[in-house]
């Protein structure tokens, strides 16, 4: 059953404020989510002001400045910055997303920073996400073939059978569209959530691929693929602009085809 | 110790999307429906039985709080209708573009108000 509150211990509270540097031309607010394991406190939404013309266009760019010049205990994941590792995914603006890819300009009014919601906190920015890559894990994402390869090259596909795996193997396992889904917010448990689905899809649907049967069997279940109901926030929120709703509803048709 | 970590907030910090909303409304009218079986059934039973229970029946429905039950169930069932039609055409693989998504929904929500407000017009006499 869905649980619309949070626990006492992760009830939000304010906390501190921390203003930007006389003479800041281009003021911006961000006010980020923190917690502490080590203070025994609950988490608090802290304010920092900072000056655009100081740090770069993105909102990566502003936690980095706070961290590197207002406060060096604000705790974050962050690798590439452009996009393709999935480390800074968090909810800014009240959607989830990457932060290198997300300007600051395009948000309007003081820029809101959280974690990936739904998920238990490591600290400030950062969840756990043990669960999720489980789940991933689960779907058995590599190539399962029983058939011995050609001797001499690899196992080939056709120009078609390739393009089936296009807006599937773009995936960078962000977690941004499960921790979208209110369906995965309240069975988050059983249900494998928008990314590993979409990860089970890319498999199902490759050519090389001789486990389409047991992966499917592995799926039908009331829980792990049919707690999906087409909400969208998956297709709405992705930063590579895939579409989990649609793979999920490609597998159900799967399903379907089997039996009649 | 084992630490307890928070949970990060969820649907108190979530941007509502048009196609989240929908989502919730489809529950929400599915669940009004299921409940409007009871003033069905209550209505077929004095149907059943006449004559003056049926006439005290009647006059409920046709009271101010019957009739504003009558045009909300109506517009639950005309919306639950439509976006079922809409989750048809999902299943079929077809319409996921969040763009057409959100815009199957506004058509969605067009129809049912329609079909509420030609609902309406025929319930309070409009056509005799």
């Amino acid at each position: 059953m869905a649980d619309l509150n949070l626990p006492p211990n992760s009830k939000v509270q304010t906390g501190k404020t921390v203003a930007a540097a006389d003479g800041a031309t281009r003021k911006k607010r961000l006010k980020i989510y923190r917690w502490d394991p080590d203070s025994g406190e609950n988490p608090r939404v802290d304010t920092y002001e900072i000056d655009l013309g100081k740090c770069g266009p993105m909102v990566l760019d502003a936690i980095i400045y706070i961290k590197n010049e207002l406060d060096p205990t604000l705790t974050f994941r962050r690798s590439c910055r452009e996009g393709i590792c999935g480390s800074c995914a968090m909810n800014i603006d009240g959607k989830n997303t990457l932060a290198c890819t997300k300007a600051i300009d395009d948000v309007k009014n003081d820029v809101a920073i959280y974690p990936l919601p739904h998920m238990p906190v490591l600290k400030d920015l950062v969840p756990d996400l043990n669960h999720f890559y489980a789940q991933y894990a689960s779907i058995k994402p590599w190539l399962q073939a029983e058939s011995a390869p050609p001797p001499d090259r690899e196992r080939l596909q056709s120009k078609e059978d390739r393009d089936k795996l296009d807006g599937l193997y773009e995936c960078i396992l962000c977690a941004c569209c499960s921790t979208s889904c209110p369906s995965y917010w309240w069975n988050g448990d059983r249900y494998l959530g928008p990314a590993a689905l979409l990860q089970a899809y890319r498999w199902l649907v490759d050519s090389r691929d001789e486990a389409t049967g047991e992966r499917l069997d592995a799926l039908e279940d009331p829980f792990r693929l049919y707690r999906c109901h087409t909400i969208m926030n998956c297709a709405n929120t992705c930063p590579k602009g895939l579409n989990p709703a649609k793979a999920i509803a490609e597998i159900k048709k799967m399903m379907i085809d089997r039996t009649v | 110790m084992a630490i307890q970590r928070p949970i990060s907030p969820h649907i108190s910090i979530y941007r509502w999307e048009l196609t989240m909303v929908m989502s919730i409304v489809h529950r929400a009218t599915g669940g009004a429906l299921a409940a409007s079986m009871v003033l069905v059934t209550w209505w077929l039973a004095a149907v059943a039985t006449g004559g003056s229970y049926y006439e005290s029946a009647r006059q409920f429905l046709a009271s101010g709080l019957g009739q504003l039950l009558l045009l909300a169930w109506s517009f639950a069932l005309f919306y639950h209708l439509c976006n079922g039609i809409r989750h048809l055409v999902w299943d079929s693989g077809r319409g996921f573009a969040p763009a057409t998504a959100r815009q199957s929904g506004i058509i969605v929500i067009v129809c049912a108000l329609v079909l509420t407000v030609i609902q309406a017009y025929l319930m309070l006499g409009g056509a005799s």
